[in-house]
């Protein structure tokens, strides 16, 4: 695919970095020639040198046969122009990083009227991705399929936990659960786990299943999984705002420890319900006088990533409820990970993510039907979501007369906003919507499944 | 420093070549000739040592701007001592060091010559000396870089490295497709060439050779009077090649994909200009030697393109030509074609840079606190770029100085030391005086042999890979 990347920063580059690993054609455009050199010598990608929003620069970097552009520049209103300029000599889609809340607020306005593919605030995807793992504090990561009503969950089992030793099948039998299991990981290895799968101690397991059900199945195995109740913050810059808007939706209480006076100020103005303190998060005696033993969960979102990491590693020892680290450099990957810091947060990373999982699936979608495409365990499964439009034969037969190929496993199935966990006798009709999680990479229609 | 990369490269590197002598193997195998044996050989040593080579996998393939360097350098070094295998395994050029003059000579695609009588080379022979010229024209690392998977920016380095002119620029996002376009447009002109030198009622072998070493800007050719021979036809075809050919590929493409404006950046149009104006000149100058004004036009064009574009084809002894006319093309030599082409010389888009920031230092003196960029084609260039450039230049002077010092130990005259050294740094072929069109580079000793040898590489290579070999830092861990 063809994609147009405008500002080279962080996201920028890792988005350069990662896409042309991918086999996407990248060209790059930039108005500063040292970051535009950056990237070039770390990736295989065209650097062109100007501002991105004016038309002649455009088609300079090849608009005119561009699948997508990308603009992830500073000011969100050039990202905006960007796309306008873009949209007028070329049909390809956008996306663009709007950080301003004014505009996020009129984000569905930009999307319909004005066909934006999507507007990406980094902040907020990172306050958000927070937001879920504190619902649902058990788990590593979750990530959303038809539009938020089936959760892929990814959670480690504990030492003592009474699915260690069951089998995959006897989670409906002895447990009366419907989930579906889809992956264990167990060191490095990755299975797709079949009905005789034995769970030991530590595997990390991704599940599928309805919000409800999940919550269900974790209560089942004495997994404490309760959405934490009261969150400490440390740090009142802009995802902590956001995260403390998104938390009061679901009633979760927060304490923000922020030093400048004035923020604070701000702060408890915008955000009555919160409990504002200012004082220095790496104070010891407030952060045990504010209760940090007692907590549910904390998240350490000061912008410098030392301090972060430093605040984490001394809760870690004072509190057991989730702890959240925000690392915004991911140069020293392998030094943070063997910390033990539980959830760490990249805001860049997240951006990209999001991003990513875009373009695949736009590139799954050109001649094929995904709609969405998850990597659970990276380059080595997948989960993909198909749009079942036309008969085929895979449609209206049971599951259990059909020959599926090895390692796959159909996750599940959504029917006028029910979500079916599939069975033997169940079948797949046209318009259902269907997740797949298999060790094939780049599936491209749902009978490629088949043997 | 990656070692294990490096001799991985090297591996694929004799691979490539064993590959390439497939070529004049074949040759041999038509024209039923001995030389056959001695190509067996050698394919057989380079596949076994590059094999050998290759085996090995690298488990780190990360390399940095210091291995592309090295890289290249090594590379062009071990692609000419093994090219050079079949000469001496055949007899027909016994010592090694004449051997692997005349194989640097053609992956450089200088042209120079210390074979006396090129008739009497067997057909492979020829044939093996006009390919190195189309392999090395284009860049060997370049060719290998669409078929080796190097992940990253990683090949950029190589690249960086191995293309003439001051800075380099893709075509399209990724380094194999870049490659792979600029081969094809290659690959299309030589044939086009080709086609329309058998219309000239030239044998196809002749006519393949001629093909090859005009394509490289190199210059070997099957007979020793060169080109002299041929119709008038043949040689206006050549004259049109050469010049096409030292014009920057990317140009091609751009005129491929209708962006004429942009097609014909002021380096392009400099060069033409250049071209035009010392082809008046010298005609002007030199009107007396030719019988009629057709002749003197045609063969001074033939001359200045051959020069210019430093391929080194000769239709006449311009040798004999008054001094103006000597000096002028004397002058075409250090010029040198357009970068991103396959010419050498110094390349006509540093020049531009060179007057530019000559310009700018002169407004700077009237202005002192004047804010000026030197700008090529409405772009800046970055400071870097004409830093690196004016180097070049501080560097090429000091490699030509010390050259010619060592070459005149062989106590021959100035102008045959100084064209000796500036036609091979160069990459063009024939000198003027003892090195003229019509001699050749033979009774030079074996150390001033060596010397050559070195600045046919370092002229290819833009000096510094070679250069950096030989600086200790490069070395240090």
């Amino acid at each position: 695919m063809n994609i147009i990347i405008v500002g080279c920063g962080k996201v920028g580059q890792t988005l350069a970095e990662q896409l042309n690993e991918e086999g996407n054609n990248i060209t790059v455009i930039d108005i500063d020639p040292e970051s535009l050199k950056n990237v070039s010598t770390s990736a295989d990608v065209l650097g062109i040198l100007g501002n991105g929003a004016t038309h002649s620069v455009q088609k300079e970097a090849g608009i005119e046969n561009a699948d997508l552009l990308i603009a992830v520049t500073d000011s969100d209103e050039l990202n905006l122009l960007c796309y306008m300029v873009a949209k007028k000599s070329s049909n390809c889609q956008a996306i663009a990083r709007v950080r301003n809340p004014d505009y996020s607020i009129d984000a569905s306005f930009l999307k319909n009227e004005l066909g934006l593919a999507m507007l990406i605030n980094p902040e907020y995807s990172a306050a958000a991705e927070i937001a879920r793992v504190l619902r649902f504090p058990a788990a590593i990561k979750i990530d959303t399929f038809a539009k938020g009503r089936v959760e892929l969950v990814k959670f480690k089992l504990p030492e003592k936990c009474s699915l260690v030793g069951l089998s995959v099948k006897e989670i409906s039998t002895v447990l009366k659960c419907d989930v579906l299991i889809c992956t264990v990981e167990r060191g490095d290895e990755a299975y797709i786990a079949n009905g005789d799968f034995v769970f030991e101690e530590r595997d990390v397991v991704s599940l599928i299943a309805p919000h409800k059900k999940a919550n269900d199945f974790f209560q089942k195995i004495n997994y404490k999984l309760q959405s934490a109740k009261n969150v400490i913050v440390a740090g009142g810059g802009k995802i902590s705002q956001y995260l403390c808007e998104i938390l009061d939706r679901y009633s979760i209480s927060v304490k923000i420890i922020e030093r400048d006076r004035k923020l604070c100020e701000y702060l408890s103005a915008q955000f009555p319900y919160a409990t504002i303190i200012n004082g220095d998060a790496n104070d010891r005696e407030l952060l045990l006088e504010e209760g940090v033993n007692r907590a549910d969960a904390f998240a350490a979102l000061t912008d410098q990533d030392e301090e972060n990491i430093l605040l984490a590693l001394f809760v870690k020892n004072t509190m057991s409820g989730k702890l959240i680290t925000k690392v915004s450099k991911t140069e020293f990957d392998e030094i943070v990970k063997p910390l033990g810091l539980d959830t760490i947060i990249t805001p860049k990373s997240v951006t990209s993510d999001v991003i990513i999982r875009y373009v695949r699936s736009m590139k799954g979608s050109m001649g094929s039907n995904v709609e969405t495409l998850y990597n659970i365990i990276r380059g080595k499964i997948e989960a993909a979501e198909f749009m079942i439009r036309a008969s085929s034969e895979i449609t209206d037969t049971p599951l259990m007369e059909l020959k599926f190929k090895e390692n796959v496993l159909i996750a599940s199935i959504l029917r006028n906003d029910q979500v079916i966990i599939p069975r033997g006798h169940d079948k797949i009709l046209t318009g259902d919507r269907v997740i797949v999680v298999s060790k094939h990479l780049a599936l491209r229609d749902i009978t490629d499944i088949l043997k | 420093m990656n070692y294990r990369m490096i001799k991985n490269i090297l591996g694929w590197i004799l691979i490539f070549e064993a590959a390439f002598m497939a070529l004049p193997l074949l040759t041999a195998a038509i024209y039923k000739e001995k030389v056959f044996f001695s190509f067996l050989i050698s394919i057989g040593i380079c596949l076994l040592i590059g094999f050998l080579l290759v085996c090995r996998k690298p488990k780190d393939r990360t390399l940095y701007s210091r291995e592309g360097f090295i890289i290249v350098a090594l590379s062009w070094i071990t692609l000419s001592m093994f090219g050079a295998l079949p000469f001496c395994i055949s007899g027909e050029i016994p010592n090694y060091i004449d051997a692997l003059f005349e194989t640097v000579s053609g992956f450089t695609t200088t042209g120079s010559s210390i074979v006396p009588a090129v008739e009497e080379l067997s057909h492979a022979a020829l044939m093996w000396r006009s390919f190195t010229h189309w392999v090395g024209g284009m860049g060997v690392l370049v060719f290998i870089m669409a078929f080796i998977p190097l992940s990253g920016g990683n090949n950029m380095h190589i690249m960086r490295a191995e293309s003439p002119g001051p800075s380099v620029s893709k075509l399209v996002p990724k380094v194999k497709t870049t490659a792979m376009i600029l081969y094809l447009i290659y690959i299309g002109l030589t044939l086009l060439e080709f086609v329309l030198l058998l219309f000239g009622s030239v044998n196809a072998f002749e006519a393949l050779n001629i093909s090859f070493a005009t394509a490289g800007t190199g210059g070997f050719g099957t007979k020793n009077t060169s080109l002299a021979e041929y119709s008038s036809y043949v040689q206006i075809v050549v004259t049109v090649f050469m010049l096409l050919f030292s014009i920057n590929f990317a140009s091609f493409y751009l005129i491929i994909m209708r962006k004429f404006k942009d097609a014909f950046t002021s380096e392009v149009k400099t060069f033409i200009g250049i071209v035009l104006t010392l082809i008046v000149i010298i005609t002007l100058n030199s009107r007396g030697v030719f019988d009629t004004l057709g002749d003197a036009v045609k063969h001074v064009s033939f001359t200045v393109a051959s020069i210019i574009s430093t391929t080194g084809f000769a239709t006449a002894d311009f040798n004999e030509w008054p001094q103006l006319s000597r000096l002028c093309l004397v002058l075409a030599m250090f010029l040198g074609a357009c970068a991103g082409s396959t010419g050498g010389g110094l390349k006509i888009s540093r020049v531009i840079i060179w007057v530019k920031s000559i310009a700018k230092e002169f407004y700077i003196l009237i202005h002192p606190k004047q804010i000026k960029k030197v700008t090529v084609d409405k772009h800046p260039v970055e400071h870097e770029v004409v830093r690196a450039t004016n180097v070049y230049m501080v560097c090429y002077i000091i490699v030509f100085s010390v050259s010619v010092l060592l070459v005149s130990i062989d106590n021959h005259d100035l102008i045959t030391n100084f064209t000796a050294v500036a036609a091979t740094i160069n990459n063009i072929g024939p000198g003027l005086e003892l090195v003229g069109p019509t001699s050749n580079f033979a009774f030079f000793s074996p150390f001033t042999k060596l010397v050559l040898i070195f600045d046919m590489l370092a002229g290819r290579l833009e000096l510094f890979p070679m250069l950096v070999l030989f600086f200790p830092g490069t070395w240090k861990k």
